[in-house]
């Protein structure tokens, strides 16, 4: 006797072609909770199913590479905040070493250590906003409140270095704004032995959370060959399993001094690259912690470059010579020889990359600015095509992009 | 797949393509390739020196009057020796229309670095899929990072013309054009540069004489 009935195949991922249903056109952003910013994505839908995305972008465009062109090489240092706003020391820094690059200029060793201490907490807190953006995307809200404990912790830290919260604007062609206060390094110190404890503690809400590996787990699988091909760069392509971080592979600022393991994924997929990135936290508190033991004295900017960094604010007030150097890299900026360099620092997203063609003189002719989130975005179509739409929003939340650099 | 070291990498590609020359440059190998073997160094680079990554394609606005008025510029990567190479090309075509060749077949990252630049110089990518505006929106009518084209941006509709029929609302230059400390590219006037030179009586409120 022959069955007449047959159930469906309920373990079909994607349920394409199964109804014959009307395509619909859905828009998503540019102002939608899991798309962290100003993302649109344009999709196509068959049901549930995505069967087109395309990622609108621009909304925050602000012409930042324009903007760079028209003013001096110390101006635009704040404009670098504005990039991956949630990591704006990273920002400065690799900013600062690509135009030191270009002046083939060597900052102390104490201005390579605060350097590396205030990117690394920078990362710790993008990548706690992260995690916690996450969180809430894939419905766990607890995340988001433990973590920004957190980073208000760092921020009261960057206050008190930088004098802001969240615009830093702390480094200068040659050296920092300011030497770090008395006692500070003890406090991050102090924050990093508390932070570890709480730092497990989160992520144990959601590394075994069932709902959270549901909604990870084999979710947005990203190939070790399309991470490369497509250009992706920090923990979305260390989540493909691909071993690259430009601080061990290609050191600047000292790193190559400090102890740390690069943590990569097995399988790509959105869960890896959030293993990927609680991992990295971890890794971040090693560095600090490491470069305040070996913390160096002397000096915390380039002293003998007298055209590039300006002189301490009492000389200016007294020496006639000093003051004038001052006006000279207030007024002309800072002087650069001509010529052209690429320089990519490993931020928190990925690596930001600065290509300054410089003419001489102290404005950029031209300054490119390769953002990660860029670059991590536009693997997103080849991703979400053939997921569900609850998905989609699962993947956004582990690309963990800011549409501030993306858009610049 | 061997890994080149960075001191023999533009001799190497220099004996296959001896078209290529040296491009100035203060920190990684670089090279001017003519426009038309661009992809077949790219795709030499990739296949037999492992430059596996394209971190990112651009361009130079050389400005009006230059020849060539325009260069693309592909940086490549390694992530098995850690190297990076560039590869800059004299766009072809006049200038309200340059061209340059397009990567896109060789890695798919290129697709939005080409439109960016696409976007930003009006350079045409040539073999590439999609090439559409993807910062500024669609109608757009400049293309800001030309030289020409001012830093408070031009008068323009609103990305939606019906929206902009009916309210009659344009995109307004930036107000702070020309203000203190807006320095040009290339040269500065110290006079110019300071701000007590310019004639400060204008603001948001009050228009700019003879703007």
């Amino acid at each position: 006797m022959a069955t007449e009935f047959a159930f469906p195949d309920a373990t079909a991922k994607n349920a394409t072609g199964e109804f014959e249903t009307e395509k619909m056109s859905l828009s998503m952003g540019p102002s939608h909770p899991s798309t962290h910013g100003v993302l649109r994505v344009q999709m196509e839908l068959d049901g549930e199913v995505v069967i087109k995305a395309d990622p609108i972008i621009g909304y925050l465009h602000r012409g930042d590479e324009k903007i760079a062109e028209n003013m001096t090489y110390n101006q635009f240092v704040p404009y670098t905040d504005r990039l991956d706003y949630l990591a704006p020391l990273a920002n400065n820094m690799a900013y600062a070493i690509a135009v030191e690059k270009l002046a083939k200029l060597e900052v102390p060793e104490r201005c390579q250590a605060i350097r590396v201490i205030t990117a690394e907490m920078a990362r710790i807190s993008a990548h706690l906003l992260g995690l916690g953006a996450f969180g809430i995307d894939t419905g766990a809200w607890t995340v988001f409140m433990y973590s920004f404990t957190e980073r208000e912790k760092l921020y009261k830290l960057f206050e008190e270095l930088t004098g802001a919260r969240f615009t830093t604007s702390y480094t200068r062609i040659g050296g920092v704004a300011r030497d770090v206060p008395d006692g500070w390094t003890d406090r991050v110190n102090a924050f990093c032995d508390q932070f570890l404890p709480i730092l497990e503690e989160i992520l144990s809400l959601l590394t075994r959370n069932k709902i959270f590996m549901d909604r990870t787990v084999g979710i947005g699988v990203i190939s070790k060959e399309d991470a490369i091909a497509y250009g992706l760069t920090g923990p979305n392509l260390r989540g493909s399993g691909v071993a690259a971080d430009l601080r061990k592979d290609r050191p600047y600022s000292g790193y190559e001094k400090y102890e740390f393991d690069v943590p990569v994924g097995t399988t790509g997929d959105s869960y890896d690259r959030y293993l990927v990135r609680g991992e990295e936290m971890r890794q971040s508190v090693r560095i600090i912690k490491q470069a305040i033991k070996s913390f160096p004295g002397g000096d915390w900017y380039a002293k003998d470059a007298r055209k590039i960094f300006a002189p301490p604010k009492d000389k200016i007030l007294t020496s006639m010579e000093e003051l004038i150097q001052n006006f000279m890299i207030v007024t002309e900026g800072p002087q650069m020889p001509a010529g052209e360099v690429y320089f990519e620092a490993e931020n928190p997203k990925g690596t930001l990359g600065f290509y300054i063609v410089s003419k001489g003189g102290g404005v950029p002719y031209r300054l490119k600015i390769r953002a990660p989130s860029f670059c991590n975005l536009s693997i997103l179509s080849k991703v979400c095509t053939g997921v569900m739409i609850s998905d989609v929003v699962s993947i956004l939340g582990s690309l963990d992009f800011v549409m501030g650099e993306c858009d610049r | 797949m061997s890994a080149t070291t960075t001191a023999d990498i533009t001799a190497q590609i220099q004996q296959q393509f001896p078209q290529a020359t040296p491009r100035a440059s203060l920190d990684h190998p670089a090279l001017d390739v003519p426009a038309g073997d661009v992809l077949a160094v790219l795709k030499t680079l990739r296949d037999t020196h492992g430059y596996d990554m394209l971190v990112d394609v651009t361009a130079i606005d050389w400005a009006e009057g230059a020849n060539p008025r325009f260069t693309a510029v592909y940086h490549l990567y390694s992530t098995t020796s850690h190297n990076y190479v560039r590869i800059a090309t004299a766009c072809t075509g006049d200038d309200s229309a340059p061209v340059a060749p397009s990567a896109t077949s060789l890695w798919p990252a290129a697709d939005w670095h080409e439109r960016e630049t696409y976007d930003m110089f009006g350079i045409r990518f040539e073999g590439h899929p999609d090439l559409r505006r993807i910062l500024m929106w669609e109608g757009y009518p400049y293309h800001p990072l030309r030289k020409e084209f001012p830093l408070a941006g031009i008068e323009t509709e609103l990305p939606d013309p019906e929206v902009a029929a009916a309210t009659k609302v344009q995109v307004k230059p930036a107000p702070m054009a020309g203000g203190p400390f807006v320095a040009s590219s290339g040269e500065i006037n110290l006079t110019e540069a300071e701000p007590r030179a310019k004639d400060e009586s204008w603001n948001e409120a009050n228009e700019k004489p003879g703007a």
